[in-house]
Order: C-alpha cells, then structure tokens, then sequence
C-alpha cells in the first residue's frame, strides 16, 4: 500500500467507523464479562481509543515510511503493527480511567481487538478498492 | 527515419514513407489536406474520403486502448458510441512481442505489481489471490499469500506470469464486447474539424474498403500508441550498418538465432543494459547453459556501475550490489499512488525535474533466483561484469569487437555475439502519428521531451470547440504522473480521463454504488 498521511487518518477512521462497528455489533453478545450494555459501551469506547490515538501512530508510521526508498507501507506492516498498537490501546483502556472501560477482561479486549484488526486491515487490503476506484490512487484519502 | 535504426513493433506508426504519400485518386488525402491544420465536412466530402461518425475514437489498439475501454464501458458508454483503431488483432500483441522477445514468455513472471490488474479496474482480487485460487494444494495455494502478506522484506516482489494476465485481459474484453470497438488499419493522422471534433484518418488493410482512407469524426480523441519506436545504440546501429545485423541484435527483436548458436558451439555473449531485460537475457543465457552444459562465457558490460545502496540523502536510499540498482518496479511504488504521486502533481516544472532524477535511473528488480544465479557465474568464472564508456563495436577474424574505455585504458573485449538490452526509445516524431499531431494539433513537448499533457492527461492546446485530445502511455513521460508506461499507470490515466469525461456529461462517474455494482458484474462474468 501507498498511503499519504491524510489518507492514512482517513482510512483508519472510515474503516474503525464502518468495519470496526460491524465486528462490534455482531461478536459482542458472545463475549464475556458485564451486561451485554457494559460490554458494548466498553468495545465501542476501545474502537474511539483506536481512532484517536491512532493519528499519533499514524504519524510516527508516515515517518518511518520516509525512510523507504519506495516511500509505501508493506501489506505485511499494516498487520503487524496490530500488536503495539493493540498493547497502547489495552494500557490506556485498562488505566485511563475513561468511562465504561474499567471492567473490561483482557480476553474479551484481545478477542475483540484481534477481530477489529484482522477485519479492518482485510478490507483495506482489497475489497475497499470497491467502495472507491479513486482511493488507491489518492494515497487512501476518501474526502 | 532509417528503418534499420528503429526496431519496428507490431503496431507501430513506423511505415515506409510512400504510404503516406496521396495518390491523388478518389478516397485519398490531398496535398491541401495535408498542409492543412484544420478540416471541414467539406473537405472531407471534396476528396472523397467516407466519413464515419462515433463519440470516441482511441489510436492505438494495444493496451492503453483496451484499459480505457474497459474503464469507459463500465463507466456505461456503449460500445457503439467507441472506435479503437490500429493494427492489432488482441490488445496484448504488441506487448507480447516484446515480452517474448525480451525473453519472459507467458508461463515467466512479469514486472508488474499483484494489484495491477488491467483485466480489473479495482486492481481485486489481485493476481496473487488468483493464482491462490487456481492453484492445486495447499503450499501452492498459500506460497502466492505468504508471498504478498511478507513482500518485500521476506520475499521479493509477487509478479504475475504474462500467461496469466493476457488470458484475464482476454476474459475481460470479450466481457465487455471490446472486439465490437475494434478497427484495423494504420492511423495516419488526427486532425481538427471546423466546428469542433476532430477526424482521425484509418487506412484499412488494402482491398478490405472501396476508398484508401476512411475517416472518423468524433467528439473525443485518445492517443494510446505505446512506444514511439526502440532504438539501437549508436555503436551497435554502426556495427550493423558497416557489417551485419545477426552478430549485433537488441533484446527487443527476435534474436532466437543467438541462443540456438550458444547451445550449439558455445562462446562469449556480451549484454549490454543494467535493467530488467538485461537480468531476464542473462535468466536465458544461465537458464540454457544449465540445461545444455554449452560453456557458454557472459561479459556484461555497465556504463554505470552500482555498488551499493544509493541516493542524495538518507530518506532516499535505494537499494543495489554488483552493478545493479534494485527496484521492485520501474517506479517507486509510492509514485503511482501515494505521497510520490501527489509530490509530483504539486511540484513546480523544476521541482518535478528534479524529482524525475532521483526518482529515475535504471533499475532491476531484486530475485533470488537472478543473485544466485549470478553469483554461481561469477564464483564459476564464466560471468564477468566490465565497466566502461564504448569507444567502438566492429567485426576482426570473425569475433565481434567492443572497445570500451575503462579507468583511461583502452580494453578490448571479443565476443561472439552483442545483446543490446539498454531499451534506448526512439524521440516521438520518429513515429507518424504522434509526429502530425505535434505538426498541426497545437501539442507541444514537456521538460522530457515527450507530449505535454496536463495533470488529467488531456493533450494541452489541443482542444477544439467541445473537443479534447488524450494521450497516455510512454510518449507521455516526464509529465504529472511518472508511471505512465506500465499497467496501473495506463489504469490510473484512464480514470483521469474517465473522471473528466463524467464531468463533462458524456459518461457516468464511476462512485461507490456503480463501481460496487459493476465489480459484482465483474465477478460473475456478466456481458456489458
């Protein structure tokens, strides 16, 4: 992939907002701990966690890709980076003291975190080249 | 033009000069026309030329025709309302030809990103998830996913098979009635008409029309005639005018004979070229000396020789060893759809220059295969790299004879045969087509010499009334987009152009739901 550092924030929040919602609808019911509320307030407020400090990580990923003679993000990169990204986002969930998070399992964050990612960087891999023809083009902005 | 000067193509505008020539019977173009920068219906009717009417009319008939086609047909033009006029029988021809020739038959991998798909608009599924499904077991079916998921830390970059892509391109334009828009015959010219449009003259194969010329007068005009022409280096071009052509050939051009006479008595072949056709000749020379022990000795010489990573500043550092500078495409990637591609439209005329040579240069993929092969050649003695500027290429004792430069010495190298694989391309007035449009449409060159055209392709100052001339492909480069002369850039271009097009009312722009809707036409092999 050869995303701009717009393009990067954009495609993060249509794919979190679209995608991410999705996976969060459909897989929170068969997952543990809370009433079905509690959980979906707590994975819905992991997805706006992602969202929000993902344009700092989006900025330091713009930076690394600098230093690529290609100047692209390796379809590899995208999944990979799941891994701090989803550390980050588990330390401030569990400690941040941001409301509906607080009781939130480990397991229940990893499941729904990995699915998010795993569905989220599928998409983008492929099948939102459908939503638009221009995106891969346009270094993945959507506005 | 000397014709031994250029390789002709399949295609080409290249055509003796006597074609061209009016004969002054009914039918035929006059010598006022000739002259002429604009025409009217008149002119046409007084020199009795039939005139046939469409919207668009796209030059060329490979395939910067066929992905704008396909692109306009899903954008919902009918495929009565488009003529794509050239020699060619399939829109691959011209490609395969010099594929094959440049020694990557069908079943060989190309240069050419998974994503680039010009059978598919979406660039998805990809040629890697294709080959996956097609593919019979379970490690054949996961080695071109691992291969794109570790691309290219792990692994090189995954490249399509030819095969592959001509029989989906294939698929596609039988889909999207493509052969219904084609015309044979050589374009001669395209000329503006008085009133606005413009008329393209077609000569048809002889006896296959009652006048030697047709015309066709359209709204649109796209230009798509691929390369100019392959020219031969000044020394080789000298060496075969003074002795003879099968000692000294361009990769370009059929050259079987060579490899048929290695395998048969052996002897030393000189490449000359740091890029991709050079590594895919070298593939064939090992590839043959492996299979045949034919003791066959490789010089390959370098005007520039890389000996490792380089570039101006430390963001930009491109890879390279042994001569070669590695680069996963001709481009990098990120120029024909990221911050590079963007950087480009933006610059100023000289920022783009400067962009153009950092970015530019000859370049070659990086292949296992191709390292340990050569590696292997030059542990085994019989492939050695020389560096030099060529003083002269003649004939002595029935051995071919480059005198190269080399550090203020003069040295000599024997050869029994020279393989040309620099892919020098002739200027654009070398071919006819492009020559008359620069002589009377307005069109003008860009910094690169090559047609100036604008961010969105449109030919600049060729408009006339509520007409526009496009052109695309490698007679374009040097202007806002840098990978014009591959697949993805003929795609990309061919949206630009779509785009304007939508917004000028003549076609629908392709947004979310007709794009969705026509890729599910796509995936079930819907006739449009």
């Amino acid at each position: 992939m050869t995303p701009g550092l717009l393009g990067r924030i954009e495609t993060r929040w249509f794919l979190l907002a679209v995608v991410g919602s999705a996976v969060t609808v459909a897989l929170v019911p068969f997952l543990s701990g809370g009433t079905v509320g509690e959980r979906y307030r707590a994975t819905f407020m992991v997805l706006l966690i992602v969202a929000v400090v993902g344009v700092a990580w989006e900025l330091i990923y713009h930076g690394i890709q600098q230093f690529r003679w290609e100047k692209d993000w390796p379809t590899g990169f995208g999944l990979l980076v799941g891994v701090p990204e989803g550390i980050v986002a588990w330390f401030i969930a569990s400690n941040a003291g941001l409301p509906g998070t607080a009781g939130i399992g480990l397991s229940t964050f990893i499941v729904h975190f990995s699915l998010v990612w795993v569905a989220v960087w599928l998409v983008a891999s492929g099948p939102m080249r459908l939503a638009s023809v221009h995106w891969r083009y346009d270094g993945g902005r959507l506005l | 033009m000397d014709a031994q000067q250029t390789i002709r193509l399949p295609g080409s505008g290249i055509a003796p000069t006597d074609e061209s020539t009016p004969t002054g019977r009914a039918g035929d173009l006059t010598p006022s026309m000739i002259t002429a920068d604009q025409w009217s219906d008149e002119t046409l009717a007084a020199a009795g030329i039939p005139v046939i009417d469409t919207s668009i009319v796209s030059v060329g008939g490979g395939m910067g025709s066929f992905v704008f086609v396909d692109h306009l047909r899903i954008a919902g033009v009918p495929a009565t309302a488009i003529k794509v006029l050239g020699v060619n029988d399939h829109p691959w021809d011209t490609y395969e030809y010099l594929t094959k020739n440049s020694q990557i038959p069908r079943k060989e991998r190309l240069r050419s990103d998974s994503a680039s798909t010009p059978d598919n608009i979406w660039g998805f599924p990809s040629y890697a998830m294709r080959e996956a499904w097609h593919a019979k077991g379970i490690i054949k079916k996961l080695d071109p996913i691992w291969n794109v998921l570790s691309e290219p830390i792990l692994t090189d970059y995954f490249t399509p098979r030819a095969g592959q892509v001509f029989s989906a391109i294939e698929r596609e334009a039988e889909r999207i009635s493509y052969f219904d828009c084609t015309v044979k015959g050589l374009v001669r010219m395209t000329r503006k008409r008085i009133g606005g449009g413009y008329f393209t003259i077609l000569t048809p194969p002889t006896g296959t029309t009652a006048t030697k010329r047709v015309a066709y007068r359209s709204r649109f005009v796209h230009a798509a005639v691929g390369y100019p022409g392959l020219r031969f280096l000044p020394d080789l071009q000298e060496y075969r005018s003074k002795y003879d052509s099968t000692r000294v050939v361009n990769a370009y051009e059929p050259h079987e004979h060579v490899y048929e006479e290695i395998n048969r008595h052996g002897g030393t072949v000189i490449v000359r070229g740091g890029g991709i056709v050079a590594s895919r000749i070298l593939q064939r020379l090992i590839d043959d000396r492996d299979a045949t022990s034919n003791n066959v000795a490789i010089v390959h010489l370098f005007r520039t020789y890389i000996t490792g990573s380089h570039g101006p500043g430390i963001r930009w550092r491109r890879p390279g060893a042994n001569g070669w500078a590695y680069q996963g495409f001709n481009w990098p990637k990120a120029a024909w759809g990221g911050q590079l591609r963007v950087q480009l439209e933006k610059a100023t005329d000289e920022e783009r220059k400067a962009l153009f040579d950092v970015m530019g240069g000859t370049t070659t993929p990086h292949r296992k295969l191709w390292l340990r092969q050569l590696a292997r050649g030059r542990r085994e003695g019989w492939y050695r790299t020389r560096i030099g500027e060529v003083e002269q290429v003649f004939s002595r004792g029935g051995a071919v004879i480059t005198r190269i430069k080399t550090d203020g010495e003069i040295v000599e190298l024997p050869a029994s045969f020279i393989i040309d694989a620099t892919g020098l391309e002739a200027d654009i007035s070398e071919h006819r087509y492009l020559r008359d449009l620069l002589e009377h449409s307005g069109a003008g060159r860009n910094s690169k010499n090559r047609l100036d055209v604008d961010a969105g392709f449109e030919l600049r100052n060729t408009n006339s009334g509520n007409g526009r001339i496009y052109a695309v492909g490698s007679p374009t480069l040097g202007g806002y987009y840098a990978g014009v002369d591959s697949f993805l850039g003929l795609q990309y271009a061919a949206l630009r152009i779509v785009d304007q097009l939508a917004a000028q009312g003549f076609c629908k722009r392709i947004g979310p739901i007709r794009s969705i809707s026509q890729w599910v036409a796509w995936r079930r092999g819907k006739k449009i």
